[in-house]
């Protein structure tokens, strides 16, 4: 058997799934923030295989703004967690309804 | 055949690492599946001949992030045991019943061969070999101004983390 494009975009698709999943299902904002870099990881994997099956570089390429963008989302992301828990004393986004109507 | 054995094995590594991101209770234990998932992902990236991009996958995200994430949670101190108690009594119906259309949708699409994942694709073409030079020209060709706005973006990001840092110390003081 050869394992193809598809087989690493089938397991892209099950790391997505369950990062979206720990979005939804947890409520420690620190998890939740790792879910996301699980998801941005998946789609990684998928330019990668896609790069593959069209024999191109720029799939590669693609990953390195994907990798500068997260890197920037986590610092700025966890700034903001830490300036939170600093103000409210936790990290539950469900305790975090201060902008409630 | 190696590469096979290979996708099974980090596959079934990464998965792992993703499923025990979502249900360990310790942050900290989260944190080290994470680790794993980003590991196992290297390794996959070199699989298929990107090394460039296997070797600052284990610096930048491996290294710099998961770094970044375990200063965090040893500074916010691991959290007591979540509340898992439902404040919306039907939606748990509703995304159980969604979820299952999805899968069933899904799957059959999947398996029944109707779903391409790459449909223009030209099948058999050499796979791109993803060394620093071969990576590096086309960055600094095709993607130029790409690359100037994500040096940007991070300077921002950077000066950013710095004022919010800044703005909280100064609030206290007065």
């Amino acid at each position: 058997m050869i394992v193809t494009a598809g087989w690493y975009m089938t397991l892209a698709a099950v790391l997505f799934t369950i990062g979206l999943l720990g979005i939804l299902v947890r409520r420690n904002a620190l998890v939740m923030f790792m879910c996301v870099e699980l998801m941005l990881n998946a789609v990684n994997l998928t330019f990668i295989a896609a790069g593959r099956a069209h024999s191109t570089l720029d799939g590669q390429v693609s990953v390195f703004f994907v990798l500068v963008v997260a890197a920037a989302e986590v610092v700025v992301g966890l700034a903001i967690i830490v300036a939170i828990f600093r103000n409210r004393a936790t990290a539950s986004v469900d305790e975090l309804s201060g902008l409630r109507g | 055949m190696v590469e096979l054995v290979l996708f099974f094995l980090l596959g079934a590594a990464a998965v792992a690492g993703a499923v025990t991101v979502i249900f360990a209770r310790n942050t900290i234990h989260a944190a080290m599946g994470l680790l794993g998932t980003l590991f196992s992902l290297g390794v996959i990236y070199v699989v298929n001949l990107a090394h460039l991009v296997a070797a600052v996958q284990v610096i930048v995200y491996a290294g710099a992030v998961m770094t970044l994430f375990l200063f965090v949670i040893m500074l916010i101190g691991v959290d007591k045991t979540e509340d898992t108690s439902e404040s919306l009594p039907f939606q748990r119906k509703l995304v159980g019943g969604l979820a299952l259309i999805i899968l069933l949708l899904g799957g059959g699409l999947a398996f029944g061969g109707r779903f391409s994942w790459t449909p223009a694709a030209t099948p058999g073409g050499p796979i791109p070999n993803g060394t620093v030079q071969a990576v590096a020209e086309r960055l600094f060709t095709g993607w130029v101004l790409a690359f100037e706005v994500t040096a940007l973006l991070l300077t921002i990001a950077a000066a950013g983390a710095i004022a919010l840092a800044q703005f909280k110390r100064r609030e206290e003081g007065q």
